[in-house]
């Protein structure tokens, strides 16, 4: 396993898993475990190396599990990795299709772009960020796109404003057949409501609470089209017009007081 | 001892910690036997020449004899005996339903006023005191026969498929998706009635027979059952995947943060000891007011978690009455024992949602029972206009489970009956799909770990002989 960090709470790590990366394809996750205390959190694979037989996680250091997993060092490992799990993304030849990544679902968002730009797809490419020093993997999401904006929150690079401007722009202007947006639910929420209005097909990929990841508990349920599915196994992409947002946002803070408590006892534990 | 001497002892009791203590801590309820007290129980047994206790048994374990070792202080010879028709004597001692299978049919127990001989109190005696003194099972191991089997799910069903042809000389490999082995054992039942030291050595005691077992391996995901069969080399394989998938009540607020599926809530507090949170990472909502759904084993197990866990009430709702609940009768006594209420004849009509999206309570209606349904019961019927209000902030449905069709989707040749379970031979286990053999709860649908066991057993024997038919393996073969 590698490890390499290239912003202060963004984080790489790329993991020995021959078996995970010979049958990883674009849009499906794993679950990891740190260590024996750990709980299992959910990521989705931002790239796969068959021959070296690694796979690639990008996370942003968000509470205790993120902050341990970044702990680890180049030839530690996880305790568990488990995957490819989720339904993979459908990609074929469609026309123009633009990938909207927000934050560091641009991980998540680059190899289903690889995947359309080598399914012969016209790729145009947003990225957004609150800052300039939040953008990642700039360069290999333009090596599969065949245009590409930047979008930042406080105008550090690129276009000053959030993804939804650059997209109104190019809907206003050119004929989209589909468009994927992968970032932080709110973001997803309004390029959905945003593209409805177009009529521009949609995906998103979904984040919901997760513990097994193989469809036992349900404790990823989300609302779709009004109907219960299971993200981990019939997700997690979505129809962005289909979800239900607000209930997802409400279902993600479920454990807000309990994410913070288990943060503060890290800290506590490393002054003794 | 003469037979009146031992008609007159009276069935021993285990020694139990007390409800209103045991409610706060997940140590196991039931203290066991002592030795002494093991000995006078197994001498209740009459030695019958024709034990139906072993044809109750779906394992058929020697109970005579190994209840007449323990009299006779041979101890080790007992637990041998146990272990040469099961890997789990601990377990199931501790979670089969006695009272179903081999007491029900005990002779002792069929004499009015008296109670059958208390076989699983025993098995679970013989089974703890082999683990306290570090006896390890001796059961012969056939020479190598260099074939290979695959066993997906580390529950009840693959773990003794898995122990009986490491027995016969087979190279056998357990593939669990979870990262720790025992299945429904360790996620499902919790510590307070099997602990988690028990699953993980009996799973250690079937690496001892040369049992492997790989973790985080989610077949159908991270290797097809074509794969294993083609690819790995795998001569046989054995599905016993269990029914893991949580049925919900599809009414309005199901999606509400506090309502849980049972397995997920059991898997946090269990699997994930969510109970030693922030030591563990695993958070869990404990809930103070608690609602649950439905009434079987696993409804009385999420019930007496949530106590455990803090919560000031708990409630069980069902829509029937006490005498249709599919629970074990002493998880119902155990769980009103420890404070549990039954909330019966009512049925959930909605879940109502605080102003943060926080469940506040469950709109439910009063029941009666009408005419019998197809299985017997009597069917529940709404009564006009007794809509109610229970306040709650913490739901768990236990209503059941049902297939998971991760594995079945993706594999060719496997014939799925109308819920989804796989159509297996009823006698040996044998699926629609060539080389494969499945047992347990993906072909049953929900039902017991010694079933499953059973099922685990005569897939065994059929997996054997077909490997048997191939012969030992050739030098040219692939590996």
């Amino acid at each position: 396993m590698g490890t390499f960090k290239n912003h202060d709470t963004i984080i790489l790590n790329e993991i020995e898993a021959p078996q995970i990366a010979k049958k990883a394809l674009p849009g499906q996750f794993v679950i990891l475990k740190a260590n024996e205390m750990g709980e299992r959190i959910p990521l989705t694979m931002a790239d796969v190396d068959k021959k070296k037989g690694t796979i690639t996680i990008i996370y942003m250091i968000v509470g205790k599990s993120t902050r341990l997993f970044s702990t680890l060092e180049v030839g530690e490992g996880f305790q568990d990795v488990v995957g490819p799990l989720g339904s993979p993304t459908h990609i074929e030849k469609r026309g123009t299709i633009v990938c909207v990544g927000g934050g560091t679902g641009t991980a998540v968002l680059h190899p289903i772009t690889r995947g359309n730009f080598e399914a012969g797809n016209n790729v145009i490419t947003i990225l957004g960020a609150r800052s300039r020093d939040y953008l990642i993997l700039e360069e290999k999401m333009a090596a599969v796109s065949h245009e590409m904006k930047i979008c930042t929150d406080d105008g550090s690079k690129g276009i000053h404003g959030f993804v939804t401007d650059a997209l109104k722009e190019i809907l206003d202007t050119q004929k989209v057949d589909e468009v994927i947006a992968i970032g932080p639910v709110p973001m997803m929420k309004f390029v959905s409501k945003l593209t409805k209005e177009y009529g521009v097909p949609t995906q998103v990929s979904l984040n919901p609470i997760m513990i097994d990841g193989t469809g036992m508990c349900g404790g990823c349920r989300v609302t779709i089209g009004g109907k219960t599915k299971f993200a981990c196994v019939d997700g997690p992409e979505f129809d962005g017009h289909q979800v239900d947002y607000d209930n997802l946002i409400n279902r993600l803070t479920a454990y807000r007081h309990e994410e913070e408590r288990s943060e503060e006892c890290m800290f506590e534990d490393e002054n003794i | 001892m003469t037979k009146k001497e031992r008609r007159q002892i009276p069935r021993q009791l285990m020694t139990e910690r007390h409800p209103k203590q045991r409610n706060k801590y997940f140590d196991e309820v039931t203290l066991g036997y002592s030795l002494k007290e093991a000995q006078l129980e197994a001498a209740r047994c009459i030695q019958c020449k024709d034990p139906q206790c072993i044809v109750g048994c779906p394992v058929s374990i020697d109970i005579p004899g190994f209840l007449e070792m323990i009299i006779d202080h041979k101890l080790e010879d007992a637990i041998g005996k146990v272990w040469e028709s099961t890997a789990l004597p601990a377990v199931c001692g501790r979670v089969c339903p006695q009272e179903i299978q081999c007491e029900a049919v005990c002779v002792v127990g069929k004499k009015a006023g008296r109670e059958p001989v208390g076989i699983g109190n025993l098995e679970m005696f013989i089974a703890d005191w082999a683990r306290s003194n570090g006896v390890k099972n001796k059961v012969e191991i056939a020479p190598k026969t260099g074939r290979k089997v695959a066993v997906v799910g580390s529950g009840p069903a693959g773990v003794t498929v898995a122990g009986d042809l490491a027995i016969k000389g087979h190279d056998v490999t357990v593939f669990e998706a979870f990262h720790k082995a025992g299945g429904v054992l360790l996620y499902g039942i919790p510590e307070f009635r099997l602990s988690k030291d028990i699953v993980d050595y009996e799973i250690e005691g079937l690496r001892e027979l040369g049992v492997k077992i790989e973790c985080n391996s989610v077949i159908g995901r991270t290797y097809d059952i074509d794969e294993l069969l083609d690819e790995y080399g795998y001569d046989a394989v054995f599905i016993g995947v269990g029914a893991g998938l949580p049925n919900f009540l599809n009414i309005p607020g199901e999606d509400l943060t506090g309502v849980f599926s049972a397995n997920e809530y059991l898997t946090r507090a269990n699997l994930m000891k969510a109970f030693d949170f922030p030591h563990y990472d695993t958070p869990i909502i404990p809930g103070k007011k608690v609602a649950i759904l439905g009434a079987g084993n696993v409804a009385m197990d999420a019930a007496r978690t949530a106590l455990r866990l803090g919560a000031k009430s708990v409630k069980i709702i069902y829509r029937r009455s006490r005498e249709e609940m599919p629970s074990r009768h002493i998880e119902i006594h155990h769980a009103e024992e420890e404070g549990v209420e039954f909330e019966l004849l009512t049925s959930p009509l909605e879940f109502i949602g605080s102003s943060e999206g926080r469940l506040a309570g469950i709109s439910c209606e009063r029941m009666e029972l009408g005419e019998p349904d197809e299985g017997g019961r009597r069917r529940p019927v709404p009564i006009k206009d007794s809509q109610f209000f229970i306040d709650c902030d913490l739901a768990i449905i236990a209503i059941g489970t049902k297939a998971n069709p991760l594995l079945t989707n993706v594999t060719e040749g496997l014939e799925l009956n109308e819920w989804g379970n796989i159509k297996a031979d009823p006698k040996t286990g044998k699926t629609t799909k060539d080389r494969v053999w499945a047992g347990g709860d993906i072909t049953l649908g929900q039902a017991t770990v010694i079933l499953a066991m059973g099922m685990g057993r005569d897939a065994a024997n059929s997996i054997d002989e077909y490997l048997k038919s191939l012969g030992k393996k050739g030098k040219n073969e692939k590996n």
